[in-house]
């Protein structure tokens, strides 16, 4: 598989989920663990494109995919749009569920990049955040379209 | 959990190995519903048989009047099919509502089937529109009727430690068909249904023809409510017809005391509502699917 564009060749055992084979054998915590049963998007990260759970993956469904995770998504040390986005509509608090968000975020706006409202509360409604009541998420959202459709990368 | 995961790379494949580990080995898909049920100790099976990789597996075609799908198109492919949301939005509309984006991504029609709980959204719509699913043994291929194809909660007429589905069809409906999904849950989106109803009818000159309706989850599978269809073949579709319709189809149905949906009572007369409301939009031409909360 790639990861991040880096090609990674690992033995994985036959029940070990992707994302403890980013997280334990690969040292990409940014994917978090919240429920385990798929209920929370913590651990979303992307395969060929797609926002999958992680942590309920089989890892060997991961071989010879492309996966982008959290820790991909900076280039050179600058945080993409949809982070800085995240980052000025003050749209963490504990910060746990955000990776996960800004993951499904950034799978939308790749297929989709003028979402309407509808579009952005269905993309987001695989993923919990216990702390902001989805607002600031929902704006930040709003902010990277904006900021993309002015002409892309970050501020 | 299970000690070995392969990939099959051919129908034939996977029944090979299927065979070779002598019902110690089941299927999985997408694995949306499988990978918690072993988590959970509700699936003793020690080798996973992945089918998603087999050619075909996710083509979605319309030939000789007849939709044409792989069992492992996932949620999200029916969701977006420029030609089912055409030629059949109530499967499009009934898929987009299952699970959140990340499960639909995964999660197959050939898993929410074979996971075989009563009130799956898109099992829901399959046998709404008199569906079959090829399954291949060792013996070679059948067509089950999907009206036939539960068993119970969570039990099918499809052994996944010695079958594979391969395939779905369904007739395509004719121009002056409509259909309609009606959905309660406590939330729009990520929640389970309390009721779920899928209607498809023909009208034709004013009276409905061909009528479908089913109604879930009131009983341990899928309802078809073949009265209620019966009553309403050839009748005028009008609002007193409908509603009589309706009351009939609440008292066709028995569902249990729940503490997640709610009392049977409630639920009971809820069936009359959202049946109503479903031959409603197929009487006014409407054609999408509609959750409520």
């Amino acid at each position: 598989m790639t990861v991040n564009g880096r090609p990674v060749s690992i033995e994985v055992e036959p029940d070990e989920f992707l994302a403890d084979v980013l997280r334990d054998r690969l040292g990409l915590i940014g994917t978090k663990i919240g429920c385990r049963e798929g209920e929370c998007g913590a651990c979303t990260v992307l395969v060929d494109g797609d926002a999958i759970l992680s942590c309920i993956y089989p890892a060997l469904k991961a071989e010879g995919r492309s996966i982008v995770t959290i820790e991909g998504l900076t280039r050179e040390g600058e945080l993409d749009v949809v982070q800085q986005a995240f980052v000025d509509a003050a749209a963490a608090q504990c910060g746990y569920c955000t990776p996960g968000f800004v993951m499904v975020v950034r799978a939308l706006l790749d297929r989709n990049p003028h979402p309407t409202e509808a579009e952005i509360e269905e993309a987001l409604a695989g993923n919990l955040c216990r702390c902001t009541g989805y607002y600031q998420i929902k704006e930040a959202v709003q902010l990277a379209v904006e900021r993309l459709g002015a002409g892309g990368g970050a501020p | 959990m299970w000690r070995d995961y392969l990939f099959a790379r051919s129908v034939d494949e996977a029944l090979e190995l299927l065979a070779r580990h002598e019902g110690q080995a089941r299927l999985i898909a997408g694995g949306t519903d499988l990978v918690l049920q072993c988590q959970r100790g509700e699936c003793s099976a020690q080798v996973l048989v992945d089918v998603t990789r087999i050619p075909g597996m996710e083509r979605i075609d319309e030939r000789d009047g007849s939709i044409i799908l792989g069992a492992g198109v996932t949620h999200t492919q029916a969701a977006s099919s420029a030609l089912l949301r055409l030629r059949a939005p109530l499967l499009s509309e009934a898929c987009r509502v299952i699970g959140g984006p990340q499960v639909r991504n995964v999660g197959t029609l050939a898993g929410n089937l074979v996971a075989a709980l009563p009130a799956a959204d898109a099992s829901l719509a399959l046998v709404a529109l008199d569906g079959e699913a090829e399954v291949a043994s060792r013996e070679g291929r059948r067509w089950v009727p999907l009206s036939e194809f539960h068993a119970g909660v969570g039990l099918c007429r499809v052994d996944p430690t010695s079958e594979v589905m391969t395939t779905l069809r369904f007739r395509s409906l004719g121009s002056d068909y409509r259909a309609a999904h009606e959905r309660l849950a406590r939330r729009r989106v990520h929640a389970l249904p309390i009721m779920n109803v899928a209607a498809v009818a023909a009208v034709r000159e004013g009276r409905f023809a061909d009528v479908r309706i089913v109604v879930a989850p009131v009983a341990p599978t899928p309802l078809r409510l073949r009265q209620c269809e019966a009553f309403l073949e050839g009748r005028q579709a009008t609002p007193e017809v409908i509603r009589e319709a309706a009351d009939l189809a609440a008292s066709l149905v028995h569902p249990r005391d729940s503490l997640l949906r709610g009392s049977g009572e409630y639920r009971r007369a809820l069936a009359g509502v959202m049946v109503r409301r479903a031959l409603e939009r197929v009487a006014g031409g409407e054609q999408t699917g509609r959750t409520w909360t």
